[in-house]
């Protein structure tokens, strides 16, 4: 066992054992912050998948911006007095059934197909690969890239308006 | 034994199963939404290992940046709406939000 495959079965564990914990624990603040842990052990699972770049990105966004958003839709959302802070399931069975087929279907295909492997890829250099990324971004992905870039203030003016617009309403009845 | 391609996609099909699971039976809206990020994620692996042992280093990463990039766009939208939605309902479970079957 080599060093890459110890640090691989310690990704690959973190992120299993605290994804599983965001599906079944019943509080959801412990769901929250163990979400932190599954987005740790993906972007450890980035690194060994010669991504870099796109494993600092995962930090940076969604531990840094996603998490926070999250954690603050839970306290804004959740009477902390009352016990409804102890999210409940529905559909177990059937939701269970379903994924235990899912799942399955998925390893089989996963597991019994032949996939093809490059011959050159184990003599990829380890280099980084934000040069690569920055250039392909204003060359051969300057469409996508634009499109984002409209999508996310879209979504910014967007989610400013939704958030703020109730609020206007019924600040207006209070201040008569 | 050394770590190939399908070590990468057991550990996304085990993600995108549990992120299936959460959105199906979890009550709390948000909850709802940590399970979709459970589900990006692991498609973002499936990016990055095929286009890893595909030997197409930079193509599927590009693809794993726009997946990020919506999926910060898609939590902003998604939370702006679940606080309307406790605003006018004062719950966020989704079960109880029924107004379109009544």
């Amino acid at each position: 066992m080599n060093m890459y495959e110890i640090i691989f079965y310690f990704f690959a564990f973190i992120t299993v054992a605290s994804a599983s914990v965001v599906v079944f624990s019943r509080n959801i603040i412990y769901a929250a912050f163990s979400l932190l842990f599954t987005f740790f052990g993906v972007a450890g699972i980035y690194v060994l998948l010669n991504a870099d770049f796109l494993a600092i990105t995962q930090l940076l966004i969604y531990v840094g911006g996603i998490l926070v958003l999250l954690l603050f839709g839970v306290m804004l959302t959740t009477n902390t007095v009352n016990i409804d802070i102890k999210s409940g399931s529905m559909n177990v069975l059937a939701a269970a059934s379903v994924v235990a087929a899912l799942a399955g279907l998925l390893g089989g295909v996963f597991w019994t197909s032949d996939w093809f492997v490059s011959k050159q890829m184990g003599e990829l250099p380890a280099q980084t690969t934000s040069k690569e990324i920055g250039t392909a971004l204003i060359t051969t992905h300057v469409l996508p890239f634009e499109i984002a870039s409209v999508i996310l203030l879209v979504a910014i003016v967007g989610a400013a308006m939704m958030a703020r617009r109730e609020g206007i309403k019924s600040q207006i009845p209070s201040s008569k | 034994m050394t770590i190939t391609l399908t070590h990468f996609l057991i550990i996304s099909a085990v993600l995108f199963s549990l992120g299936i699971y959460a959105v199906l039976t979890r009550r709390n809206a948000i909850m709802v939404l940590m399970g979709v990020e459970l589900i990006l994620n692991s498609a973002n692996i499936n990016f990055l290992a095929f286009s890893r042992f595909g030997g197409m280093n930079i193509e599927g990463q590009m693809a794993a940046v726009f997946v990020i990039i919506l999926a910060a766009a898609e939590a902003a939208i998604a939370l702006a709406i679940v606080l309307n939605i406790y605003k006018r309902f004062n719950t966020v479970n989704v079960d109880e939000i029924s107004l379109l079957k009544d």
